[in-house]
């Protein structure tokens, strides 16, 4: 698989846990790529956090507008319907409870369901931007990853970066899989069938636990 | 009366050591000329209030690649590596915010409030040295409020008298802060009579204003 694929392999089985009348924040990178997946006949509002909801998908080359962009800064559009706001609104809908989902990458999330995404101590430190208030505030967080990075796995059982937040996430999608945080643990809820579970569990920090119903994924 | 001033009478409140406030969000709705203004007159040692630290020819991030702060709070730095930079070598202090504390610290600010109570940043670094409450079995974290010597907001269209209308996603932080200074100087793209906004789509009353300069000034 190339990285392309990778990617779209996450983004389309993420787009699959949006519900119709969804209110949803994207993170920048691979989960904006969840946009171009949503399922026919389902209709999920877009929020982004610099002021709006109804965000439509990027405009044509040379078409966008000064004052209208993503949350990341690259232009965008809005769909009929759209609505803007000053951004104590827009955290008004995030950490009150208003976002239905949201999606965001990691640097690395643990079985507890915790989650490290906006520095690494002595190397990076871009700030937490909206990160922590999104997942505090979503009713669900999915985290859309690559399985490791350079080789070296992300889902441990105790993240060692500084938290983003506690105990918040809800599931995680990878190339590999999708695994569920609940209270026993971390369970691998579907496999995809180009790996086995033991090439997926050599991958994974966090001791996977295997139901007896464990789906393959559609790839 | 009019509230429009020339770019020097504006920039001649903005004084060395001040602390001020900067709408915008990766450089929308960033009053632009104002901030031109400001490294062109040389002001120095500033403490700069504003959701990111731009790009480094963009908003904010014109300030610090110009060495004209001394101090950021913002929620992040990692549009603009002069800030990363300037930090990592403690030229430039950095004091990072999640972006909704951010916005309701400064609300609390202009509100009157003496703090707002949030669960994010529970468990993490965020939440060192701060107090904490629990409320109905739930933890909050104290955040203390943000006010500023100047506010620096940018509005597409503002009348003469200081109504303030904003254009799509250039809003964020601008109607926020310029409820939170002692010193609100709004940016206009356009400027107009009094009485040609509709009062029912001005987003900043003019209270809140006390000066105007025009854009590209």
């Amino acid at each position: 698989m190339n990285t392309a694929q990778i990617k779209e392999i996450i983004a389309r089985r993420v787009a699959k846990e949006l519900a119709d009348g969804y209110v949803v924040n994207l993170g920048i990178g691979l989960p904006t790529l969840v946009a171009n997946y949503v399922p026919e006949g389902i209709e999920v509002i877009l929020q982004s956090e610099n002021g709006f909801i109804g965000m439509g998908s990027a405009p044509e080359a040379g078409e966008g507008h000064k004052n209208l962009v993503n949350a990341g800064g690259a232009p965008v559009t809005v769909i009929p319907g759209a609505a803007f706001f000053d951004s104590a609104t827009s955290f008004a809908i995030i950490r009150g409870g208003h976002v239905d989902a949201t999606v965001l990458g990691a640097l690395q999330v643990d079985e507890k369901g915790n989650l490290a995404n906006w520095m690494v101590p002595g190397d990076m430190v871009p700030g937490m931007g909206g990160a922590m208030d999104l997942v505090v505030g979503a009713k669900r967080v999915i985290v859309a990853m690559t399985h490791t990075a350079k080789g070296k796995a992300k889902i441990l059982k105790e993240c060692t970066l500084p938290l983003t937040a506690k105990a918040q996430v809800n599931l995680i999608v990878t190339e590999m899989g999708v695994m569920a945080v609940e209270a026993e643990g971390l369970i691998l809820k579907e496999i995809n069938p180009a790996f086995t579970i033991e090439e997926v569990q050599a991958q994974t920090e966090a001791k996977l636990i295997i139901p007896e119903d464990l789906i393959k994924m559609e790839i | 009366m009019s509230k429009q001033i020339s770019l020097a009478e504006a920039l001649s409140y903005i004084k060395d050591d001040m602390t001020v406030m900067i709408g915008g969000f990766l450089g929308v709705g960033t009053p632009e000329t104002i901030i031109d203004g400001v490294i062109k007159k040389g002001v120095k040692n500033l403490t700069i209030i504003g959701n990111d630290t731009g790009f480094p020819t963009i908003g904010i991030g014109k300030l610090i690649t110009n060495k004209l702060a001394k101090k950021v709070i913002t929620s992040h730095i990692g549009t603009n590596p002069e800030t990363g930079r300037q930090m990592n070598e403690k030229e430039l202090e950095v004091e990072l915010v999640p972006q909704g504390t951010l916005v309701e610290r400064i609300r609390a600010g202009g509100a009157g409030l003496g703090g707002i109570l949030t669960p994010t940043g529970i468990g993490t670094l965020v939440e060192e040295n701060k107090q904490k409450l629990t409320i109905d079995g739930r933890e909050f974290l104290l955040e203390l409020p943000l006010k500023a010597d100047v506010a620096l907001i940018l509005g597409a269209k503002v009348d003469t008298k200081g109504n303030v209308y904003y254009d799509q996603a250039a809003r964020n932080f601008n109607p926020i802060m310029a409820m939170a200074a002692e010193l609100v100087i709004v940016e206009a793209e356009e400027i107009v009579e009094s009485g040609e906004i509709n009062p029912n789509d001005v987003m900043t009353p003019s209270i809140f204003v006390d000066y105007i300069v025009k854009e590209g000034n």
